[in-house]
Order: structure tokens, then sequence, then C-alpha cells
């Protein structure tokens, strides 16, 4: 049953029954919401009773009794689509043309289908449950034809619900891929279920009432001016006439009408507060903290033991638990690090910590060699950037996203030639970074006489404008790099297929090559012109910083975890089974510390993301970055105010040291 | 039970105390030529503000703006109430109708609030006078220095004083770094985080502000880019913050919020923690070790949160509202006052819970530990009367030392604030044990004290006082409890043997006899 390889007794015993879970608890305050909605929809002021006998009627008749089943089914395939798409890495694109190949994914693309047909289907629910002139989607035409017959009409009203409510399903699908809706975060802090949703509710209804507001005024305008699109086919499919003597919608008399806006806004906020819940439901389910033994008795519980978990790679969220336990039991539980400290019975040896640290150490070491090579990718870039001329240094400084089209063409002409000669030497094939346009590494113009060609570039001199050297023309300008996640989140990375990747060639060109070399150059120059292809494919300026860290939750919570286990060793190691790692933890967080530096060091990096608006998307992803700088630096002060002076007996480099000497003289 | 009497008598004018050592509180007159240490802010050197208007719209010519106009910018100032304010009072323009609505509305929403206020009467307190009110600063709104803190690691420390700026102060470093921010006003609190060197909080009127004070930097000015601004509406003005002793979150306290917030400081993310019953929280204290909190409400109740769920036990007290709590150094007493009565009371809970069981395992009810009623001195230059109501408490980080801030009544003249320090013994029982009171200069009352973090010789008492003056008070002892991990050599000033005085035998608690 269980596979020792996988995750996947995880998977179907725990993850299954809380996303089941948790749908349960949604279609279970289905009857709570839809209640709320049919007074909503009644609501009168001066009719009080009328109103509660209307409603009291509207929710004990059959037909809500159907549409409540229906409401059902849909919440049930929210939940399952949150289930199939929820991932704890957001996937941060770099830029425009990475966000347009995320929607555009065929994965996405099904999924937006997916909702804005259960978007058609809670609209229908919801004329139906409204009544009145909304209920059918025909009614006999009051007048008859030249034949005397009569012929059914179409009910505008109703359409215009069932398309509402498609089109609030579409952009609340799409604007889930913006705001990374799917993405779930971690809380801050522990609480139990049923008060974390008590405290998300009033945030949900607020977000589903002002999204809903939004959608509504997206839709009508859309409805005004391509309204008769539908219609015409709704007629024609269905063989329906147009009620010549009712007033057609799609005009400005038709769609000002009060209680039809108020209608429409209150079915959008009641589907997308369905909706929502469900994925505040299955947020707080997922993420719920789950405590792994340190260790089993039997043989057949080993994969499911902390040791063990931790060096999963899928499912990735159990990975995430692992660490989230690993730094729980390290600060709460003095029982289970005794468990952690423990030898083996036969043979003494501590397997317990040295899987833990091991797996905790790789992390942390991964994350340094990612932020190394990244600042290798970018560090001529920055440099030249920091030496160039004043208008190209308030471009790059520029926190802001959206650099008008006006001024993007000019700042480009003067920043190609700094951004062209890019040396990538960590983007080797094995790294995160798969930069195009970045030259191999086996290329024998990667080395150091590069470096004098990407020093600023005087626009009287003849290398501006014109770029003939082949050593130049080899280095193609990076217009954007993608990061790590969009391969682990499924979507494939977006490289623009129009523009061919360089080649390794021979140290002396051709001059077929040198040929192609200038076509290349030219194209490029052309593209780079136009407006459009610039707006798509300039980095975002945050957002390869925010890739980078995308998934730092996991190192803080090994950082956290590893800190605060050396801290108990103090006292509680009592076979000395951590001093044997100490070193190589102070010195792997030394490196980390390093780097992170470095890192804050280039621009954009240290900027602070905009406060977003109202919106239910997770954007701590985007202080991820800030985040770990705080716990890495709190957990090196942790160690050294722990163990003090007694440091000083730790082989560390002399460099590290010197480092260490800073923290314990609190100067860092 | 025994009361403030077992104290030594209280020194005479003119003598302040200087330190204790063997066993003794050492006095001496020599007031002016203090210690080296003392600092000293003249109320006459701050530049104070004389801004007294919040707004400064009546500096500016009026222009007459459409109706229109003027209601969007009263909508964006002040919300509804000023929205329907503006329409009520421009009368003339708008429908009749619609004046007269608003003004009803206007009316209710007044009404309704006057309600609410009724319930918990210090909402209807301004920013200032609240912060006055729960402050754990005695008289705060006169004060010139207005919160105090220690480093916890280092020797150095933080003053925040009368004219909003902050100073900082390193014995290691030559410069003070002075720090001012457009939203550093009527500062409540301080602290500096755990396991960080630079990073300082500071609970303002409207915000948090979290200064990042680099320790190598020559500046004298950090500019305002340094603080990070921490605010969330609804959360103002703040009275209390807490740092976790691991430095990961910060908790700030209002007594206008319900709900008191979690901050995430790096990622700047808040998670409010909302319990409806006492109208707010106004002072928060975490345990030195982690596994709780204490947050009194302006009501007769206060909470103790358990910090691994965050759930919380409520203790509902008879008289008034808790005033100030201090917590023993394992995190299992906790000794708290209550306004309204001169009693210190203890709550003991079990050590730290394991990750199995969540809930808490708390005591049943609180004890009264220690008797501060009010006691008549006979001293030289007439009657002294010591005792009364309970400002603030300190507890010494190894819990050897309690300082008692006492009120006193500032129309009596022989009825002064002054600090009652107590022995504390922690185990095998808790016990109190007089140890003495703290005095300064004639004429001058103690308004702010802390504990210094790390003090290797006992423990060190900052106090402020009201003449603006910061002072040390060293208590010179020889620790049986906790071991002193740094290897420095043994106390100077201390003598080997405990010379018990007469008075000192005299316990003033244990748990034997209760």
């Amino acid at each position: 049953m269980f596979a020792a390889d996988s995750g996947c007794w995880f998977t179907q015993k725990v993850l299954c029954w809380r996303a089941a879970a948790s749908v349960a608890w949604s279609v279970l305050l289905l009857p709570a919401s839809t209640a709320a909605f049919v007074v909503l929809s009644k609501l009168s002021v001066l009719h009080p009773v009328q109103m509660f006998a209307d409603c009291v009627s509207v929710l004990l008749s059959a037909g809500s009794v159907f549409s409540f089943v229906l409401l059902a089914g849909v919440i049930i395939m929210v939940g399952f689509l949150t289930f199939e798409y929820y991932t704890v890495i957001p996937s941060i694109a770099c830029s425009k043309v990475a966000l347009l190949g995320q929607l555009l994914h065929p994965r996405q693309l099904l999924y937006c289908l997916a909702h804005g047909v259960m978007g058609v289907v809670v609209g229908w629910s919801c004329a139906v449950t409204i009544g009145y002139r909304y209920e059918r989607l025909a009614y006999l035409c009051p007048q008859k034809d030249r034949d005397g017959l009569l012929h059914m009409c179409l009910n505008e009203h109703h359409l215009l619900l069932l398309l509402e409510g498609g089109f609030v399903g579409l952009s609340h699908s799409l604007l889930g891929v913006i705001q990374n809706l799917n993405y779930v975060s971690f809380g801050t802090v522990q609480q139990h279920k049923y008060l974390c949703f008590k405290a998300s509710l009033p945030l949900a209804a607020k977000c589903s009432a002002a999204q809903a507001f939004y959608s509504v005024r997206n839709f009508v305008l859309l409805y005004f001016f391509l309204g008769h699109i539908p219609r015409a086919w709704m007629c024609k499919s269905l063989s329906l006439h147009l009620d010549s003597s009712a007033h057609p919608l799609d005009s400005i008399s038709g769609l000002l009408d009060l209680s039809l806006l108020y209608l429409l806004w209150i079915s959008a906020t009641y589907l997308l507060f369905s909706w929502y819940m469900t994925l505040l439901l299955f947020r707080i389910f997922v993420t719920e903290a789950y405590s792994f033994p340190v260790q089993s008795t039997f043989t057949e519980e080993a994969p499911q033991c902390l040791p063990k978990v931790l060096s999963e790679k899928q499912p990735m969220i159990l990975k995430f638990l692992a660490l989230q336990d690993l730094s729980l039991l390290s600060q709460h539980s003095p029982s289970r690090r005794s468990q952690v400290f423990s030898l083996s019975q036969p043979g003494g040896h501590p397997h317990n910590w040295n899987a833990i640290s091991k797996e905790c150490l790789s992390l942390l070491a991964d994350l340094t060699q990612r932020l190394v090579s990244y600042h290798e990718t970018v560090a001529t870039n920055g440099r030249t950037k920091s030496l160039s001329s004043g208008s190209d240094r308030k471009t790059s400084s520029e926190s802001s996203g959206t650099e008008d089209l006006a001024s993007c063409r000019p700042t480009f002409l003067m920043k190609t030639p700094a951004s062209v000669f890019l040396r990538s030497v960590g983007a080797g094939p094995q790294s995160p970074l798969t930069s195009p346009f970045t030259p191999d590494l086996d290329s024998p113009f990667a080395s150091p006489t590069l470096r004098q060609l990407t020093s600023p570039v005087d626009p009287g001199s003849p290398w501006h404008g014109v770029v003939q050297s082949p050593h130049v023309m080899r280095r193609a300008p990076k217009l954007w790099s993608t990061s790590t996640d969009s391969q682990r989140n499924g979507s494939p990375p977006a490289s623009p297929a129009t523009l061919p990747t360089p080649k390794p060639e021979s140290s002396k060109p051709s001059f077929l090559a040198q040929f192609f070399q200038n076509r290349r150059e030219q194209v490029k120059h052309f593209m780079a012109k136009r407006m459009l292809v610039m707006y798509l494919f300039t980095k975002l300026p945050e957002a390869s910083s925010q890739a980078l860290f995308a998934d730092g939750q996991a190192h803080i919570w090994a950082l956290d975890g590893l800190s605060y286990l050396v801290q108990a060793s103090f006292t509680e190691d009592q076979f000395g089974v951590v001093q044997t790692t100490l070193p190589s933890i102070l010195s792997s967080m030394l490196l980390l510390q390093e780097a992170v530096d470095r890192h804050f060091k280039l621009p954009h990096a240290s900027s602070k993301p905009v406060r977003s608006t109202i919106s239910l998307g997770d954007s701590s992803h985007k202080t991820l970055r800030f985040a770990l700088r705080a716990t890495l630096k709190t957990a090196i002060y942790r160690i050294t105010t722990t163990f003090g002076a007694h440091l000083h007996a730790v082989q560390l480099s002399a460099e590290h040291r010197k480092r260490l000497q800073h923290f314990l003289e609190y100067k860092e | 039970m025994c009361s403030l009497t077992l104290f030594p008598p209280p020194l005479q004018d003119g003598q302040t105390t200087l330190c204790e050592s063997n066993n003794e509180l050492l006095s001496g007159s020599n007031t002016q030529n203090a210690s080296p240490m003392s600092l000293h802010f003249p109320r006459e050197s701050l530049k104070l503000h004389s801004r007294t208007e919040s707004s400064s719209k009546a500096a500016f010519l009026d222009h007459s703006e459409t109706l229109w106009m003027r209601s969007a910018a009263a909508w964006r100032d002040g919300g509804l109430t000023g929205l329907l304010n503006e329409i009520t009072d421009s009368n003339s323009e708008v429908p009749k109708w619609l004046s007269v609505g608003s003004g009803c509305i206007l009316a209710l929403l007044r009404w309704i609030s006057s309600f609410h206020s009724s319930l918990f009467p210090h909402l209807t307190l301004s920013s200032e006078d609240m912060i006055a009110e729960f402050s754990q600063v005695l008289n705060w709104s006169d004060c010139v220095v207005r919160a105090f803190a220690w480093h916890p690691h280092t020797d150095k420390f933080a003053v925040a004083l009368l004219d909003e700026s902050i100073k900082i102060y390193n014995p290691k470093s030559t410069t003070t770094p002075t720090l001012k921010h457009r939203l550093q006003r009527n500062v409540a609190a301080m602290q500096w985080k755990p396991l960080c060197a630079s990073a300082l909080a500071v609970a303002c009127q409207n915000c948090v502000l979290v200064w990042h004070v680099d320790p190598c930097s020559l500046s004298a000015r950090p500019s305002s880019s340094c603080a990070q601004v921490l605010s969330h509406p609804g959360h103002a003005p703040v009275t209390s913050i807490a740092w976790s002793p691991s430095g990961a979150l910060l908790l700030s306290a209002s007594p206008m919020d319900t709900s008191m917030m979690v901050w995430d400081v790096a990622a700047e993310s808040c998670v409010p923690l909302q319990r409806v019953g006492g109208g707010g929280v106004t002072f928060l204290s975490w345990s030195p070790d982690g596994s709780h909190v204490l947050a009194s409400t302006p009501s007769a109740l206060f909470r103790v949160w358990e910090t691994r769920m965050w759930t919380c036990e409520r203790w509902p007290c008879l008289k008034g509202r808790c005033q100030s709590g201090c917590w023993s150094p394992d995190g299992s007493r906790l000794l708290f006052a209550v306004e309204g009565e001169t009693v210190i009371y203890a709550l003991t809970f079990a050590g730290a819970p394991d990750i199995s069981t969540s809930s808490l395992k708390g005591p049943q009810a609180a004890a009264v530990v220690a008797d501060l009623s009010e006691t008549t001195f006979h001293t030289e230059d007439g009657d002294l009367i010591v005792g009364g109501e309970i400002q603030s408490l300190a507890w010494d980080p190894r819990g050897e030392r309690l300082a008692v801030l006492l009120k006193g009544d500032p129309q009596a003249t022989n009825r002064p604030a002054i600090i009652a320090v107590f022995k504390t013994r922690t185990s095998p029982i808790f016990e109190l044990l007089p140890c003495g009171f703290v005095q300064g200069e004639p004429g001058v009352e103690p308004r702010l004290m802390q504990f210094h973090p790390n003090f290797q010789h006992g423990a060190l008492l900052t106090v402020c006082w009201s003449s603006g003056r910061i002072t040390h008070v060293p208590f010179y002892f020889l620790t049986s409890a906790v071991p002193v991990v740094g290897l420095s050599g043994s106390p100077s000033l201390l003598h080997p043997l405990e010379r018990p005085a007469d008075f000192a035998s005299q316990s003033l608690f244990t748990e034997l006899l209760s």
C-alpha cells in the first residue's frame, strides 16, 4: 500500500482527507450563504413581511432544492480543482510574456473553462432563485406573428444572468493566475482552524463584494458592446424569437436598470463568496500542522518518519509540512527533541540527527548556490548600470514595474549596450536559471576579455549605435530571464520561439556565421524598437528576486529548526551528536548570509513591494526574501548567544571566524 | 501576610539610594557629583513642539469648492462621519431632505457610539490621555523620559524623550544616534528585538515603528528610511509592544482595538488575534521562556495567551483592570497588580506545554503574595506615608529582586511615589523578603524603571526620574540559582558571606505559609 519511495501515502492518508473535509465544510456552509443571498435578492424595505414570506417560500420550494444540489456539485468541483491546482511555491512570472504563457497554458485554459462553465451553472441557479422576470430562458411572445402563431421568445434577463455567471467565473480564474490565488501560504502563527476561518471570513466577504463590483462593471461594458452576439446565437440555436416589444438590454436605457444591476452584483458576490470560502477552507485545512513521528519502532512505518519525509520531493507540500513540523518540534517539544538527539539502538549512530541536519544543510546550500549563480549572472549588468549615465540609472532604480511605453524606447536604446554583454557563468545546463540569449559556458568568449566590453559605453564612442565586432555580436541582449518555478509548476518556460538561441562557436567564426550574427542582430534591433515587444519582454523589476526566493518558506523553517535544535543541544544533547555538525551548520549559515547580503545590494532586491489592494490572493511570497534575511540573522544570533565564547573552539575558516566574531559582539 | 512595615525606613531628606551591597541598601548625600553613568535631560534643553492643532487647515485661505469636491475631500479625510458632517453643514446647497437625513444619521451614529463608550469609558479619551492612562510610566504626559529600553544582549539602551526623539547610547561608541520620524509621536513603549543587534520597535500614536540602527554606522541621524512602519486600520494608539523572546514575532496592543496584532516584522504582515471582551488591549508582557503572554484589557479582565496555538485563558479581576505584570525568568510564575488594589497577586503555571498538550493547565485562582497598603514611617523630617496603588512591576532577569513602583499621591507632600524593592526566591519555593526603598534626590519622583537584562554582578535597576535624570542602582549579590555562563571574575563589591540584617530575615511571603 505504501510506496516506500514516494510520499503517496501522505496524499492518500492525509491530504485527500483534508481536502475532503474542507469541501464538506464548504458544502455545509452553503445553505447559510444561499439564505443570505435569497434575503438580499428579495430585499425590500417597505414590505418586510412579504419579503420574509417570499424568502421562506423560495427556500422551501422544490426548485431551490434542485439548484442547491447543483450548487453543491459546483462547490465540490471547485474544491477538486483547487486540490488539483494548488501550489505551495508561487509561480512568479518574470515578464509579461511569461505571464501570458502561464495564462495560455493548456492546463490553465482547462481550469478557466471549467470555472466559466461552473459560473454559468451558478448564474442559472441564481436566476431560478431570484425568480420573477429572470426565471425562465424563454416565454410565450405576447404578439402573434403574421401567421397568427405563438412563438417562444428569448428572455434576455435570464440570458444576462447566465452570461454574467460565466464571465465572473472566467475572470475569477484568470485573475487567480495573476494574483496567485492557488498559492497556499503557511500562517505566521498556529491557530485553531475555527479561529482562522472566523478571522478570514470578513476579508472573504469584502473581497468578493469588491471583486464582484469590478467584474459586473466590466461585464456590463462588454455586454453593451458585444451583447448582440450571444443573444443572436442563442436565438438561432434554440430557434427562439426576439420579443420586439421588450426593450433590448444592450442599450444604455436597458442596462441602467438599478434593480438589474443590483441583482447582477449580488449574484456575482454570491458566486465569488462561495468559491472564496471553498478556497479559504482548503487553505486552512491543508496547511494545518501535521505531526510526523521522529522515529518508529516498526520498520514499515519508517517512510512516514520525519527524517525520511524531509527528503521527499513529491508532493511538495509534504516537504513543507515536514519542515514546519521540524521547526515546531525544535521550539516546543523537548520530548521529540530528545528523540532527534538520540542514538540508534544497535550501533549507536545518530541517524535521526544526521538525516535531518543533512537535509536542512542541503536546502541551505541549494539556496546559496542559486543566489551566487544569480548574482554572477546579473553582476555585470548591475555594475554597468550603476556606473552608467544618470537617465539610465534612474530607470533601473524605478521600482514600479510599469514603465510607460513612451519612456521605454529611448532608455532601451541606451541600455542595450549594457545589457548585451551578459556573461552567465553559473547558468549552466544544471543551473535553475535558464536565461535565453546568454552564451554557453564553453564558449571561448566567456573570458575576462569580455569584461572590458561590459564597461559603460560612451554615446560618442564608435561602440554606440552600430555594433560590429563579432565578439560583441555573439552576446545577445538579455531581455528577460525566467526562473526555476515555471517548470516545477507544470507550465513550461515561455521562451520566445521567434528568436534563435546562440550556439557555441569556434574562436574564429566563419564568414557565414558572421553574416547570420549580423542578421540576427538586425532582427533584434528591429524587434527592440517595437514597443509591444519591449513591453512584453521587459523584465518586471522585482520579479526575478521574488522568484529566487519563491520557496523561501522552506528555508526559513530549515533555519529555524536547525538553530533551535542547536540551541537546545547546549543543554539537552547528551551524546554530543550536534557538535560534530556544528562547524558545517555555522559555515553554511555564514555562506548563505554572505550570499543574501550580496543579493540585497542588487537594485530592486531591497525595494519593498507595493501594498496590495483588497484581494484574497496571498502576497506573502513577495516579502519572503525579507523574512528569510531576518530569520537567517536571528538563527545565527541564536547559536552565538547560546554558545558564546565556546564558539572559538569550533573549527572554522578564518573568514568565517571573523564574521562570527561580529555576531558575538552584536555588530551585524 | 506581612506588609511594608517590615521594610527598613525610608532615607532622610537629601539622601539618595546608591546601591545594594552585603544585603544592605547603601545611600549617600552627594547628589551633585553623581556617577558619570547617569544621564540628565533637563526639560529646558528639549525643543518642544508648540503645535496644538492637529490640522493645519486654519492656516490656509478659504476658497470655494463645489459641494462635490468638498464631499469627496471630507470622505477622504473623515470617512463616513466627515461626509455626513459636510453635508449637514452645507445645508444651503443641498436639498433639504438630504441635509436633514444626514443630520439624523449623524445623530444616530453619535448615539450609538455614546452607548458603546458608556460600556467602555476609555473610548472617549483622546489618544494622548489614553496613552497616559494605560502607560507603565507614572504621569506619562508630563514625563521628560517617555520610554526607556535596554538592549537584551549588550550594554546599549534607547531613551525616548518628550520632544519625540529617541537617543541611543552605547558605551562602546561615541556617537549617539538620534532617531526622528514623521510618525514617531507620543512614544508609549520601546523594545529592542531579541537576537538582533539593530532592530528597535517603538509604539507610537498611530503605528509601530521598527528602526534598524546599524551598530557600526557612524551616522548621528539615521534617515527615516531605516524605519519600517507597521500600521493597521483601527489599531491606534499603540500603548504596548512585546517581542517574542525568540525574536520572530512582535505583538502590539491598542486600547481602541479588541484584537492584538501578531506582526511578522520582516514581511510587514500581521495576524489579528481577536477576543471581544474587555474592549481593547492595554498592556502586554511576554514570558521570558516564550510560552505565555499576559494581555490586560481596560476592563476588569486580563488574558493569559499560550503561544503555541494562541488560545487564551480569561482572568476576571474583582476590582479593576490589570495595571502591570511581570514574569519569573522561567516563565512559570506571573506577578500582577490590579488597579484600585494595593496587593500583588501571583499566578503559577505548569512548565512549558509540550507539543502534544496544547491546552493550558493553569492555576485556579491567584494568590496574594504581598500587601502594599499604606504604612506610616516616623522619620526625623516628619511622618512619611508609603504604599498604595501600584504603577508598574519589574523583576530582574535572575528572579532575585522585584521592584515595585508605587504611585503615591501627587497632592500630599508626605506621600511620594517610591520604588520598593523585594528580594525574591523562586526555587525551591517562592519567597518574598523585604529589601528596601530606592529614593532619589529630594522632590524628585521615580517615573519609570527597568532592570538591565544581563548584569554580571547581580541586578541593575535603571530609574528615570521626574527631573529628567536617569540613574542606575546596582544590587550586588551572588546568585545561587542561575550559573553565570560568562567567565567573568567574582563581583568586586560583594561580601562573600551573606550577613542577614534583622529586618531581612522576616519573609513577607512564602509558599509554605499560604
